[in-house]
C-alpha cells in the first residue's frame, strides 16, 4: 500500500474513535440480552408468603413446606433436643449466629420465635443440597459425635438441630431461617415478618 | 459427451470456490508423521462422536419438551412411545459419556507425547477450551431429563458460583433466572445446550484443526518431521493424511463402534454409571437423594471440590484443577518432547497422575467418608503437585538422546510371530501337570487322568518378570 499524503495521525485516531463508540454501543446493545435472563417479573412475583398449621405436630416431628420454591422445614424440638443445644457451642463455626441469615426475632441461641418450634430454609449455605433430618444420636454411619442434627449428603456438611454449622465442614455459615411470624398459637405464616415490637 | 458435462460442471464449481485447494491442503498435501500409533485414533473418534451428539441431538429435540411440568415425562414419551426413540435417545446419552472416554485418552496421548509443547501451545489451548465447552454442553444436557440428579446436580454447581465474593450471589441468581432452580432454568439450559455451545464447540473444532494443520502433527517421537524434507519439499518422515490416516482411521472408527453399539444394545446404563438410577425419579425440588453424585466424568473434579472444608478454596481448587491444564505448555521446561525419551522422573509422575485422577473419579462416585475425604485429599495434593512442580522437575530430570528421524515401531504382525513363539513356553511355565483326583468312574481310571493347573510358582515369576519389565520401561 502506498501511505504517501496520508494523515497517519489522523486515520488512527478515526480508527480509535470508531472503535470506541462501537463498543459503546455494543455494551448497551448487550444489556437488554444479559438482562432478560434475571428473574421475571413473575417469578419474582411468586414468593407469596405460606401458612402452616401446627395443631397436629408430634414432638420430634419434621415437616416440609415449598415457599418460593425452596424447601422450609418446621421441626418440632423436644426438651432433651433443647437441652443439648448449649452443650454444641464449642464445636460449632457460629454458635451465636454472627454471620449468618435470620430475622431479628430468631436471633437468639435456639434460632427461633418459640424454642421448640424451628424454622429454617432445607438449604445446605455450601452448595444448596438438602440436608436430610437425622435426630438419632451416634448412628452407625455418622459416628459417636453425631448429637441428632441434619447431616447434607452432597458433601457432608454437619447442622445441629438448630441449624448451626459444625467446625470443619465446607458449609460457611448456619442454615438460613426465612421471615416469619405466628397468627395463632399454632398457626405461623412463613415469608412474613414479625411486626417489630 | 457424459464425461465432458462432468468435467465442466466440476470446472464450474472450481473457478468459483477452492474446493480443491482445500482438500490439497488438508487431506492429500497434508503430511502427517508416519509412525501414529494406537493413541492416535482419539482425535478423529472425538470428532465421530460430535457429529453422533449433533445428528441425535436434532432429532431428540423433536420430541423433547424443555418445561419443568413436561420434560421428565416427554423424555419417557421418547423412551417408549416414539418410533425408534429409545435408540436414539440411547445413543444421545451413550455418546456423551464417549465422548468424554474418548477426549480424556486425547488429552492423555498429549501428556505422553509432549503434544501441547512448542509449537503446539495453540492447539493445546484452543483443545482446553474445547473441553471446558464439552463440560458447559454435557452439564447443562444433563438438566433437561429433569429427574432428581439433573435436578440437585444443576443446584450445586450453580450454587458453585455462588461462592465468589461479592458478586456471586447475584450472579447465580443470574444464571438460574430464578431463586432455585426452577422452569426459567430449564428453559434456558436447553437454549444453550441446542444451539449456543454446540455452535461455540464446532467453531472451536475448526480453530483447533487449523491451528494443528499450520504447526503440523506431533507423534509419539516427540521430533519435527518437517525438518527434514525430500527434494520435493515433503517430509521424508511424512505421509499424506489421505488415504494413509482416513483408512487407518476408519478402522479404529469400526473397533469403537464395535463398542459403542455394545453398551447401547446391552448396557446403556453402565450399571447407573452412564444414567444414574436416581435420575429415573422426577425431580423433586423438596428433597435431595440420599446420596449426589455427578455422572461419572465430572467425578475426578467433584472429589477436589468435596476435599477442601472451605466453600470458596473447594471452588477455588476445582476450578483452579482446570485452569492449571490450560498453563501445561509453560510448566513443562524440559528440552524433549515424548515420553520415550524423558527421564525417570516425568515417567513416575505421569504414572502417579493417572493414578490419582482415577482414584479421585472414583472417590467422587463415593459418599463423603472421613476415611474418603482424607484419601481425596492425598490425590488431590498429587494432582496439583503433578503440575505445580512441573517447572522443577523437568527441568533437571536426565532425559535420553533424540533420533533425527522416526523410529521405527514394530508392526502387530512380528509382535505376534514373536508371541507365538513364546506361548507355549509361556503356559509351560504357568502350569503343571497333575494328575486329577476324580470321582467319576473307575477308581482304576484316575491314574492316567492327568491335566494343567495353574502353577503358583510359575505365575509368580512371570509377573516378577513383567513388573521389572515395567520398571525397566519407565526407567
Amino acid at each position: 500500500m502506498n501511505y504517501k499524503g496520508v494523515d497517519q495521525s489522523k486515520r488512527q485516531f478515526l480508527t480509535t474513535a470508531l472503535t470506541v463508540v462501537g463498543a459503546v454501543g455494543t455494551g448497551y446493545l448487550a444489556v437488554p440480552f444479559l438482562a432478560q435472563m434475571q428473574p421475571s417479573a413473575k417469578a419474582m412475583a411468586a414468593g407469596a408468603p405460606v401458612e402452616v398449621d401446627l395443631s397436629k405436630m408430634e414432638p420430634g416431628q419434621l415437616i416440609r413446606v415449598a415457599w418460593r420454591g425452596k424447601p422450609v422445614w418446621i421441626l418440632n424440638r423436644t426438651p432433651e433436643v433443647l437441652a443439648t443445644l448449649p452443650t454444641l457451642d464449642n464445636e460449632l463455626r457460629d454458635p451465636l449466629s454472627q454471620e449468618s441469615i435470620q430475622p431479628e426475632s430468631s436471633k437468639n441461641p435456639v434460632r427461633s420465635i418459640k424454642p421448640e418450634i424451628f424454622v429454617a430454609v432445607g438449604l445446605c449455605t455450601h452448595l444448596g443440597c438438602s440436608p436430610t433430618y437425622r435426630p438419632e444420636i451416634a448412628p452407625h454411619d455418622l459416628g459417636e459425635k453425631w448429637k441428632g442434627g441434619f447431616f447434607c449428603p452432597c458433601h457432608g456438611s454437619w447442622f445441629d438441630l438448630a441449624g448451626r454449622v459444625y467446625r470443619g465442614v465446607p458449609a460457611p455459615t448456619n442454615l438460613e431461617v426465612p421471615p416469619y411470624r405466628y397468627i395463632t398459637d399454632t398457626q405461623l405464616i412463613i415469608g412474613e415478618e414479625e411486626a417489630s415490637a | 459427451m457424459k464425461r465432458n458435462r462432468i468435467t465442466e460442471c466440476n470446472e464450474w464449481i472450481l473457478e468459483r470456490f477452492p474446493l480443491a485447494k482445500l482438500w490439497n491442503e488438508h487431506m492429500t498435501h497434508y503430511y502427517a508423521p508416519k509412525n501414529f500409533n494406537f493413541w492416535y485414533f482419539f482425535g478423529s473418534l472425538a470428532l465421530l462422536v460430535l457429529v453422533n451428539q449433533i445428528l441425535t441431538g436434532i432429532f431428540l429435540t423433536m420430541n423433547y419438551k424443555p418445561d419443568a411440568k413436561l420434560a421428565f415425562d416427554s423424555v419417557e414419551y421418547i423412551m417408549r412411545d416414539v418410533n425408534w426413540g429409545w435408540l436414539i435417545r440411547y445413543m444421545h446419552s451413550t455418546g456423551s459419556s464417549a465422548f468424554f472416554i474418548v477426549v480424556y485418552l486425547h488429552m492423555f496421548r498429549g501428556l505422553l507425547y509432549g503434544s501441547f509443547k512448542h509449537p503446539r501451545e495453540l492447539v493445546w489451548i484452543f483443545g482446553m477450551l474445547l473441553f471446558v465447552a464439552l463440560m458447559a454442553e454435557a452439564f447443562m444436557g444433563y438438566l433437561l431429563p429433569w429427574g432428581q440428579m439433573s435436578y440437585w446436580g444443576a443446584q450445586v454447581i450453580i450454587s458453585l458460583f455462588s461462592a465468589i465474593p461479592v458478586i456471586g450471589d447475584d450472579l447465580s441468581l443470574w444464571l438460574r433466572g430464578d431463586y432455585v432452580v426452577s422452569d426459567a432454568t430449564l428453559n434456558r439450559f436447553f437454549a444453550f445446550h441446542v444451539i449456543a455451545v454446540p455452535l461455540a464447540l464446532v467453531m472451536l473444532v475448526f480453530l483447533h484443526i487449523v491451528a494443528l494443520h499450520e504447526v503440523g502433527s506431533n507423534n509419539p517421537d516427540g521430533i519435527e518431521i518437517k525438518d527434514r524434507k525430500d527434494p520435493w519439499g515433503h517430509p521424508v518422515d511424512g505421509i499424506p493424511f489421505h488415504p494413509y490416516y482416513t483408512v487407518k482411521d476408519l478402522v479404529g472408527v469400526g473397533v469403537f463402534l464395535l463398542f459403542f453399539a455394545t453398551v447401547i444394545f446391552y448396557m446403556p446404563e453402565m450399571g447407573g454409571y452412564f444414567l444414574e438410577h436416581a435420575n429415573f425419579i422426577p425431580a423433586d425440588p423438596m428433597k435431595t437423594p440420599e446420596h449426589i453424585a455427578p455422572v461419572w466424568y465430572f467425578t475426578p473434579f467433584y472429589a477436589i471440590l468435596r476435599a477442601i472444608p472451605d466453600k470458596f478454596a473447594g471452588v477455588i481448587a476445582m476450578g483452579g484443577a482446570i485452569v492449571v491444564l490450560f498453563l501445561l505448555p509453560w510448566l513443562d521446561r524440559s528440552p524433549v518432547k515424548s515420553i520415550r525419551y524423558r527421564g525417570g522422573i516425568y515417567k513416575k509422575a505421569l504414572c502417579l497422575f493417572v493414578i490419582s485422577f482415577l482414584a479421585l473419579g472414583y472417590l467422587g462416585t463415593q459418599p463423603a467418608t472421613p476415611t474418603a475425604t482424607i484419601f481425596a485429599r492425598i490425590f488431590t495434593t498429587i494432582y496439583f503437585g503433578f503440575f505445580l512442580l512441573m517447572p522443577i522437575y523437568t527441568r533437571w530430570e536426565k532425559t535420553k538422546p533424540v533420533p533425527t528421524r522416526l523410529t521405527k515401531a514394530h508392526s502387530l504382525e512380528e509382535q505376534l510371530h514373536t508371541l507365538e513363539e513364546q506361548l507355549p513356553a509361556l503356559i509351560e511355565e504357568i502350569t503343571e501337570l497333575k494328575p486329577v483326583a476324580t470321582e467319576i468312574g473307575h477308581p482304576a481310571f484316575k491314574s492316567s487322568a492327568y491335566t494343567r493347573r495353574p502353577n503358583p510358582a510359575g505365575i509368580m515369576n512371570v509377573a516378577s518378570r513383567l513388573a521389572r519389565k515395567v520398571k525397566g520401561s519407565l526407567d
